[in-house]
């Protein structure tokens, strides 16, 4: 019986956090902070790791490195058009 | 000891994503969330690839190259893609969710059917559906905005639409709640295949009404479910890291879905149940007032005599990649002493924030970018308001039309301001399907045409043409 409670007690947590920080964010960068959100929540990477990497039998480890692509594209383009969307606000 | 690395990288990532949020609170930090964030995942990354458990790195290389060979590129398209393709990369976060949660759910059974906790069980169900549905879901989006000559852009509905979604849902649910009871059956394999089967379909089913005008909602609950997905995998492999992170992104979409809401005066079930183009009556009540047309020299010369120009970009301007020309347009009315500002509404274009980029990406400083309710006390002392491709965003019969669908919606006071010049690509009806009409106010001109063409003829009479 692993710590279920915990987890379900840093969810309700970080949501409060994440709502509390997003409510900040400035409004004119709505759409990068969409592409930053999103690289972040390929999170799921680590996990689609572990799938993919293990010894486990190949088929779950092809579904496993499908997911591992998927996450990757959204790290790589996510993290990229942010910046690249970022670089563009000038003050003057 | 490499446990104890993998849970500090955990924590250390964590802390990072909050600081990279944190960050985005003004333009002027926003790229150090970036960096934050790059590095939060490096560590979460390294941290994880370390485990004694990886033992193929041939396959993990392998699929962490096609991430870059595809992730690059997307990266670079142009921005008035970049609705397509945040749409298509929610698909892929919750493809990601679906295919894992999968993988997990035959992991377990092959290692015996004490690790199936009705917990994890349920964990396992919702990752999977919100998983696949948020995968097809955001394509059809993304399909939509791309304009996918076999996807329909225009909402499309049929009677009984909603129960037959929410009776797909439903039996998602419903196959879910037996998978929870009797996760070891010998027809336990098939119910998750039917259940992602059914969370495909219905993905498709929940974007099919939905209207290009609703699309900065969508989005916003599609990023949202992606984030809760993620959320579901950490509950289902007991990873914290995935929980914060995907808590993160799933807040996230959440306050840009109520916002999205609240800037369009609508709640999320009339958004995803009540599609927008069905409510198209004939509103051709009362006597049918005519608009005038402009030519460019007098738009210009009205243009040249303001003092100050409030421009009201919607998604027209985006279609017609006009912002460049916008831009030279503001060079030469702030060099002839003219004030100019941008007024943005919430939701004008594809996504949250989609004028601020195009407008950002055209090197127009940030501080002419004006929130809707700060401009709005301002416009009637301004001169000449300028629509440059919006429409619903600035149809006063928002305020008072109680049979219009976009009723109650808030909207940038262009009515009010001495004079109004609007450019429209044709002479027909807006999104919604209603009648504009601040287009036949007594103080509004008409200058039909491409945005970007209209804007480049403005430009003309400024720089060669008529007027020093």
């Amino acid at each position: 019986m692993t710590n279920y409670w915990s987890m379900l007690f840093v969810f309700v947590l970080a949501t409060f956090i994440g709502l509390g920080v997003i409510r900040r964010v400035s409004r004119l960068l709505y759409t990068p902070l969409m592409s930053l959100t999103n690289a972040i929540s390929a999170i799921a990477v680590v996990g689609s790791l572990v799938v993919t990497g293990a010894d486990y039998p190949r088929a779950i480890r092809i579904l496993g490195a499908v997911a591992l692509f998927a996450s990757m594209t959204n790290i790589v383009s996510g993290f990229l058009i942010t910046d690249r969307m970022l670089k563009m606000f000038k003050k003057q | 000891m490499m446990q104890a690395i993998g849970q500090f990288a955990a924590i250390a990532a964590t802390a990072l994503f909050i600081f990279a949020l944190n960050w985005m609170n003004d333009p002027k930090t926003a790229r150090r969330g970036v960096f934050a964030g790059v590095a939060g995942m490096t560590v979460a990354v390294v941290a994880t690839w370390i485990q004694p458990e990886i033992v193929h790195h041939g396959w993990i290389l392998l699929a962490i190259a096609a991430g870059f060979v595809v992730g690059v590129p997307l990266s670079r398209v142009p921005l008035t893609a970049v609705p397509q393709r945040t749409a298509l990369s929610h698909a892929f976060g919750g493809l990601a969710a679906g295919l894992v949660g999968v993988a997990e759910y035959h992991l377990w059974l092959g290692e015996g059917a004490e690790h199936i906790t009705t917990f994890r069980m349920s964990a396992l169900v919702v990752e999977v559906i919100l998983g696949f549905l948020t995968f097809t879901g955001s394509l059809m989006a993304a399909g939509k905005l791309q304009e996918v000559r076999w996807i329909p852009q225009r909402p499309v509905t049929y009677p009984g639409q909603n129960v037959v979604n929410l009776g797909v849902l439903a039996a998602a649910a419903v196959i879910g709640v037996l998978l929870v009871l009797h996760p070891t059956a010998p027809w336990a394999g098939n119910a998750l295949l039917a259940i992602v089967g059914l969370a495909l379909v219905f993905g498709v089913f929940l974007i099919i009404p939905i209207g290009g005008a609703d699309m900065p909602t969508v989005i916003s609950i599609l990023n949202s479910y992606a984030g809760l997905s993620a959320v579901a995998m950490g509950f289902v492999l007991n990873s914290m890291l995935l929980v914060t992170a995907g808590a993160l992104d799933g807040s996230s979409g959440l306050i840009l879905s109520i916002i999205m809401c609240r800037a369009m005066n609508r709640s999320f079930t009339n958004v995803l149940f009540g599609a927008f183009g069905t409510v198209k009556k004939a509103i051709a009540s009362g006597e049918q007032k005519v608009w005038k047309q402009e030519s460019p020299e007098g738009a210009a010369q009205l243009l040249e005599q303001a003092q100050s120009v409030v421009i009201i970009p919607g998604y027209g301007m985006a279609v017609a990649q006009a912002q460049h020309k916008v831009r030279e347009l503001y060079d030469q009315l702030t060099k002839r002493g003219v004030t100019v500002k941008f007024a943005i509404h919430p939701v004008a274009g594809r996504m949250p924030g989609h004028m601020n980029v195009l407008l950002a990406e055209a090197n127009i400083p940030y501080s002419a970018l004006v929130e809707m309710d700060e401009i709005n006390p301002e416009m009637p002392q301004c001169d000449v308001a300028l629509v440059i491709g919006a429409n619903d965003v600035v149809n006063p019969a928002a305020r008072y039309a109680k049979d219009s669908p976009i009723y109650g919606m808030p909207i940038i006071d262009a009515d009010k301001a001495r004079t109004v010049l609007a450019i429209k690509r044709s002479k027909n009806p807006g999104f919604a399907g209603i009648d504009n009409e601040l287009y036949v106010q007594d103080n509004t001109w008409m200058l039909f045409g491409d945005a970007k063409g209209v804007i480049g003829d403005l430009v003309k009479q400024f720089a060669g043409g008529g007027i020093h």
